[in-house]
């Protein structure tokens, strides 16, 4: 019985502004086939792949089954596919479980969000709002997390300049990582100037629309070795579900994601997190979220995130060295591209940015209004 | 064959009662009570779940992200959730993940949630909008094709596949009849066979509107739990041996002889089959839960799943050996013609399976042993999952 999956293989494309060239279908089909030719993996019923999890959504493709578009793309033709539709960190967790289950060997992830083609995320994400009381008043991700990082603020101390510091920090480590959308630099100047999107959090305090695609192949530890010498192990994952209604809920106590990383801790053996992890890759859809993800995952005391960056945390701690999702990657795919970091510092393939020998990542994702939904998984070299 | 971690049982089943407007409850409320009656049927408490899976599709209600709303009836808050969604298979994939998740060692315990409530849709619009915009979607009639009664004609002939599917249809409503959740049960009888051959109004070639499925609300909830606690849980926990999903890409059967030239349902059933050492289908599984969106293909699926030939699947239907007390009941639930809320539709194949074999399926329970079960799912284009559930754990 196997304890432990590995990732064999990684594909991604550019996080860019806008694929106009290519169908969401084209963008997979890329990371596909680099699978494909660097493993040789084949799709044979005894010994191939039988089962494919792939993670997009219907309201962001404006497509109903917007996973039947893709069966060929995704290799799934007469094969089973199932579609995860929260954040792709959500599609490795369960891609995780359907190996260790024993159900199957391989599993192929393959994930794309075109955030491009949607008119607009903000009226995407209203219509996660209930039809009788809160969509009305054109809630949207980024209203509800406006309220959240005021909460926070007030709490933490956190102050519009530590915003301004963490937008600078992202866009500099976003320049020197791989297939990381591509951005001006901008200075603390022009972060404390930049437009209210909605009070505290200003246009360059939220990610920029971005598409992206990739995929993982993931196997069971006894046939790693056939598909790769380098295999990077998925060893822990946790979910958090937090209530619906903002008013019932505590915005700055970070309940889902505690449940989550403990959930992920205890499956991989941490009970220290900020001395057992050397790379951690935080979901930060809004600046304000990195210090009070940080506190969720166990790395800050409870509303201190700013002292911790005060006392530099983000850079100790290795915290999201990509550039985080604050530099690009599509709403339903931080998670998954934080995962995507951590298996390229794990590989030593991460470039300038490479930390020396890392052995622990901590890949974390939300799904949801001001992070309703956490997701933590933890890889190992 | 892989072999599975541990073993998972069915320990829990909630169904609402589907109807074609829940217009006093809303989705979570609606939802809420297939939870209550889950977690009453298998005497737990949410405080006993460690995971809840949900599912629907998105463009039927325009609410993206649901589970996040849903929260309120679900019970999610405080546990560890996944949402899956695959189209008309979704309520299957959901028993398919509660299966892996469980399996996996990760949670003991899962409960699964599938719904939709069409009534806040236009169903048809929905299914629609899944054709490629730029290439299929003006060609696109959502579920609404008489391709299988083309099929049946040309093979059989108009008189012969035009009463088997009738009679397929009238056998599905006197079991509706018999499930109290069923949404639509008329009351048909044989000698009605002509007059609805004749006079039911025409909705594509010869698929006419008393074949096909309707909208429906509801809600379907099962709950799944390690060998371990399930036997903690109940006396009879139904066993999930084994499962297979098989999708299948549009266009390409548009090519002779295309790789594996033959149904997803036919693929899943030998793949299945031969997996579990079952040579003789028709007689190892005591009921079969099809989803059978219309009479048309219902009749004509029968070929597929039991591995049949030629008219074998027809004599079946002609004599009545798919009723209640027939050799091989099908669908005693009234299948998906009785009830089609689109996202728990496979679910409730799979959670009324587990319940003829439990013996407490209701009036229309089979009235006699039940210990082995097959049900499908069906959604995309022409996809298929396939469960074998066991009453006795010798697997």
């Amino acid at each position: 019985m196997t304890r432990k999956v590995a990732v064999c293989a990684m594909a991604q494309i550019n996080n860019q502004s806008d694929y106009r060239h290519l169908r969401y279908q084209g963008m997979l089909m890329d990371c596909f086939e680099s699978i494909i030719h660097e493993t040789h993996v084949t799709f044979d019923m005894e010994k191939g792949i039988r089962n494919v999890v792939t993670c997009s959504d219907d309201v962001f493709d404006a497509r109903t089954i917007s996973d039947e578009a893709i069966t060929d793309a995704v290799g799934a033709h007469y094969r089973g596919e199932e579609k995860v539709a929260q954040d792709g960190i959500s599609a490795l967790g369960y891609a995780m479980a359907c190996i260790l289950s024993g159900h199957d060997d391989l599993i192929l992830v393959l994930a794309h969000c075109k955030e491009s083609q949607s008119e607009s995320r903000n009226m995407c994400t209203n219509l996660a709002f209930d039809p009788f009381y809160t969509r009305a008043l054109g809630m949207d991700y980024l209203s509800a997390s406006g309220f959240q990082a005021r909460a926070y603020m007030q709490a933490s101390g956190l102050d519009d300049e530590d915003l301004a510091r963490i937008v600078v920090r992202s866009r500099q480590n976003g320049a020197k990582t791989a297939y990381a959308r591509p951005n001006d630099m901008v200075s603390m100047d022009q972060v404390l100037e930049s437009p209210m999107a909605a009070d505290p959090i200003r246009r360059l305090h939220q990610y920029p629309v971005t598409d992206w695609a990739a995929g993982f192949l993931l196997c069971c530890e006894e046939r790693a070795h056939e598909f790769t010498d380098t295999p990077v192990w998925l060893t822990g994952f946790g979910s958090g579900m937090d209530h619906f209604f903002l008013g019932d809920r505590d915005l700055v106590a970070n309940a889902p994601l505690k449940h989550a990383a403990a959930r992920a801790y205890a499956m991989a053996g941490i009970d220290d997190p900020a001395a057992q992890l050397d790379i951690v890759e935080l979901n930060d859809a809004y600046a304000y979220q990195l210090p009070l993800w940080a506190e969720g995952a166990g790395l800050a005391e409870p509303c201190r995130g700013k002292i911790w960056m005060d006392q530099g945390g983000m850079d100790r701690s290795c915290v999201n060295l990509s550039g985080g999702m604050l530099n690009g990657n599509p709403l339903m795919l931080g998670g998954l591209a934080r995962a995507a970091y951590a298996v390229s510092q794990l590989r030593g393939e991460a470039g300038e940015n490479q930390v020396e020998s890392p052995q622990r990542a901590l890949a974390h994702g939300t799904t949801g209004p001001a992070g309703q939904h956490h997701a933590v998984l933890i890889l190992e070299k | 064959m892989n072999k599975k971690n541990r073993h998972v049982g069915i320990v829990g089943i909630g169904e609402t009662k589907f109807s074609s407007h829940w217009e006093d409850v809303n989705q979570p409320e609606m939802i809420h009570e297939a939870v209550r009656a889950a977690l009453d049927d298998a005497s737990m408490t949410m405080d006993d779940i460690d995971c809840v899976v949900h599912g629907n599709m998105e463009l039927f209600e325009m609410v993206h992200q649901p589970d996040l709303w849903h929260t309120l009836g679900t019970g999610a808050a405080g546990r560890d959730s996944f949402r899956l969604t695959t189209g008309g298979t979704t309520g299957g994939t959901l028993v398919a993940a509660a299966d892996n998740l469980i399996a996996s060692g990760m949670y003991d315990t899962v409960l699964a949630v599938g719904f939709e409530k069409l009534q806040e849709g236009h169903t048809t619009g929905g299914i629609t909008n899944m054709a490629d915009p730029l290439w299929a979607r003006k060609l696109q009639s959502g579920a609404l094709t008489d391709s299988a009664a083309v099929k049946a004609i040309s093979e059989f002939g108009e008189d012969r596949a035009r009463r088997a599917a009738m009679t397929y249809r009238i056998i599905m409503d006197k079991h509706a009849c018999l499930n109290p959740n069923s949404h639509r049960a008329f009351g048909l009888d044989w000698d009605q066979m002509e007059d609805l051959m004749e006079n039911s109004p025409p909705l594509i070639g010869d698929l006419r509107l008393i074949h096909m499925f309707s909208q429906s609300d509801g809600a379907c909830v099962m709950i799944f739990a390690s060998e371990e606690k399930a036997r903690k849980i109940t006396r009879n926990p139904v066993w999930i041996r084994d499962h297979v999903t098989v999708h299948r890409e549009e266009t390409l059967n548009l090519c002779v002889n295309y790789y594996p030239n033959e149904t997803t349902h036919r693929f899943a059933a030998k793949t299945l089959y031969e997996r579990n050492g079952i040579t003789d289908p028709l007689n190892y599984f005591d009921v079969f839960e099809m989803y059978d969106p219309s009479a048309w293909w219902g009749a004509d699926w029968i070929r597929d799943f039991f591995l049949l030939e030629g008219d074998e699947h027809l004599k079946l239907i002609e004599d009545k050996e798919i009723m209640l007390d027939g050799s091989m009941p099908i669908n005693p639930s009234g299948g998906v013609l009785a009830a089609n809320p689109i996202g728990a539709t496979a679910m409730v194949r799979v959670a009324q399976a587990a319940r003829q074999i439990r013996g407490d399926a209701g009036p229309h329970k089979i009235q006699r042993d039940v210990d082995h079960a097959i049900a499908s799912s069906f959604g995309g284009t022409m996809w298929t999952i396939l469960f074998m559930l066991e009453k006795e754990l010798n697997f």
